[in-house]
């Protein structure tokens, strides 16, 4: 077993299924609202813009990316793979709800994407935890910020 | 995930270099979605032009560029040949008649253009609009179909029981070119069934009275399949194009049931094909209002644009406008910009709908929107719309204040320059 995937005292894994293979690690940027596309983000920066979202103004640039999913309009797979052709993409996307626009969205990307989770990556992972997607051995090994 | 000989053969590159970049993507897409298998599909509905300053750098270097990175997400620059599905385009960037009005400099019109060019040999056929069902392309029920836009998605699934998940560029640029998207989602019957039941407390008629419905259902619906209960006036096309954009900005539905409307359900029990429903809102005056209030984005009275049209107006639409703006002028300070697809323009052109609108000093644009264009007319600070959906997401694209009511308000506005709309 890879030494990144070894549950370590004050780490928790999740264990799920591939969506788009690959290994990256970060911080996590977490949001329990799910995110448009088109109109939702600017893809020249990596913010969310909708009017109404808890993460407004917020970048995901270089983050691990912990959202239900995606919403919106079709235009959501064009815009996360400009976020890539920009050098703003996350690094990672670990998401609960599947959908035709987040499975495409995560290819386009071609980030590491994880999703089916044995536990829910909303509630166990907080924004500012150190994450580890290693998307073909199916696992999210996390560190709470706090017990570091 | 499975494939037939046909589709290993394109795979492995014996149908040409583009074929085999369009299933690779298929196939990872497939794999990421869960599906076991693609299902054949004659009618691809997409967005395969070139008309923002983003595409600009990649269309240099050729329209296959484009086509190879955007719609097939390939590192490889293939040489794109006819496709093989039936294909549209949908909405555009630029409206090829009225870009100066939009601000639009000439080398992205040039560059659209001759990317049109490009598209049109190889069968992509031009309709720019958001609305391909208004302009001929209605599938049948049952029909698999791989189409864009959220707003036709909607129409597609729930109003002609025609099949299709939300597509993106990539995707539908692969299936136009092979004739196949993966078998996941709404291309499986047991998938297209209801989950929640909305009950209607209050009447439902005017397209105002749709969107907020809309608004208010993907909400509290996200992405889940409602069946809506208890109707008291027939919809049309108009109310239901409507509703379905609406319900599509606010949450992400594609698919609902009105029993003996819809025709996957004569009632509300075949809409849930015998499960129980896994939840029932009520929609009543309080939900409404809640709505209306969400869509309100501005505070200052004064407007300076109205946009109409989003989805695209029907005939009928244009019709209304022309006839509420004649003998009267539109207030000097304010822009009306009417949108509705190429072919609708025509007729309304033919019927003198266009003299009366222009005449008031109003526009019908074509080909595009505000919110895909991302154009207003210069120094825009307040707008208003008939459009849950433009209201929903123009605010947020373009940093405007957006007020939200019934034609009849915006076109007042338009007279006015003041927005005098309430529920």
């Amino acid at each position: 077993m890879d030494i990144a995937t070894e549950a370590k005292p004050g780490t928790i894994v999740l264990k799920g299924r591939k969506v788009v293979g690959g290994r990256a690690e970060g911080e996590a940027l977490v949001t329990t609202e799910t995110i448009s596309g088109w109109g939702g983000i600017n893809e020249r920066t990596g913010t969310v813009i909708e009017r109404r979202h808890e993460m407004r103004g917020v970048s995901f640039a270089g983050k691990i990316l912990v959202f239900p999913g995606a919403k919106g309009s079709s235009g959501w797979s064009a815009y996360f793979h400009m976020t890539r052709l920009n050098g703003v993409q996350p690094q990672a996307m670990v998401f609960t709800r599947m959908t035709t626009k987040i499975a495409l969205g995560a290819v386009v990307t071609r980030v590491p994407a994880i999703t089916e989770l044995d536990q829910d990556p909303l509630s166990v992972i907080e924004t500012g935890d150190w994450v580890v997607v290693d998307a073909d051995a199916g696992t999210v090994t996390v560190t709470k910020k706090n017990k570091a | 995930m499975n494939l037939t000989d046909y589709e290993k053969a394109m795979y492995d590159g014996e149908h040409g270099r583009a074929k085999a970049r369009a299933m690779d993507l298929l196939v990872r897409y497939g794999e990421a979605l869960g599906a076991e298998r693609l299902v054949e599909t004659n009618n691809v509905a997409g967005a395969f032009n070139a008309s923002t300053p983003s595409v600009q750098p990649i269309a240099q270097k050729g329209m296959e560029h484009v086509y190879s990175e955007l719609n097939l997400d390939s590192d490889e620059v293939v040489e794109v040949p006819h496709m093989v599905a039936h294909t549209c385009q949908l909405i555009t960037g630029i409206d090829n008649d009225n870009w100066e009005l939009q601000g639009v400099d000439k080398s992205l019109v040039d560059m659209q253009r001759e990317n049109e060019k490009f598209l049109g040999r190889r069968g992509v056929n031009m309709f720019a609009t958001c609305t391909p069902y208004q302009v001929g392309n209605v599938p049948v029920k049952g029909e698999h179909c791989a189409w864009m836009e959220s707003s036709a998605v909607i129409y597609c699934n729930s109003v002609l029981g025609a099949r299709t998940n939300v597509e993106g560029k990539e995707s539908t640029g692969a299936a136009a070119l092979t004739g196949r998207i993966p078998y996941w989602g709404f291309h499986i019957t047991e998938n297209r069934r209801g989950t929640h039941l909305v009950e209607l407390d209050i009447e439902v008629d005017d397209m105002m009275d749709w969107g907020l419905l809309g608004y208010y259902i993907g909400e509290v619906i996200g992405e889940d399949i409602p069946v809506i209960n208890g109707r008291s006036h027939q919809p049309d096309l108009v109310k239901l194009k409507h509703f379905g954009a609406a319900a599509a900005s606010s949450g992400g539905v594609e698919m609902y049931h009105i029993p003996g409307i819809t025709p996957e359900a004569d009632t509300v029990e075949e809409a849930f094909g015998g499960r129980k429903p896994k939840g029932t809102f009520r929609y009543g005056a309080a939900e409404r209002r809640e709505a209306y209030e969400k869509l309100q984005s501005a505070t200052e009275k004064k407007v300076d644009f109205i946009m109409l049209g989003c989805p695209h107006n029907s005939i009928d639409q244009v019709a209304l406008i022309a006839h509420l703006l004649e003998d009267k002028k539109i207030h000097p300070d304010v822009q009306l910009w009417v949108h509705t697809p190429r072919a609708i323009k025509q007729v309304a052109e033919r019927n003198g709908y266009l003299d009366s609108i222009k005449e008031a000093g109003g526009v019908i644009m074509s080909d595009t929107c505000p919110a895909i264009s991302r154009r207003l007319p210069q120094g825009t600070r307040v707008i208003a719309t008939d459009s849950a959906k433009q209201a929903h997401y123009l605010p947020a694209i373009t940093g405007v204040q957006g007020w939200f009511g019934s034609v009849r308000d915006c076109v007042d506005a338009a007279l006015t320059g003041q927005w005098n709309g309430r529920v």
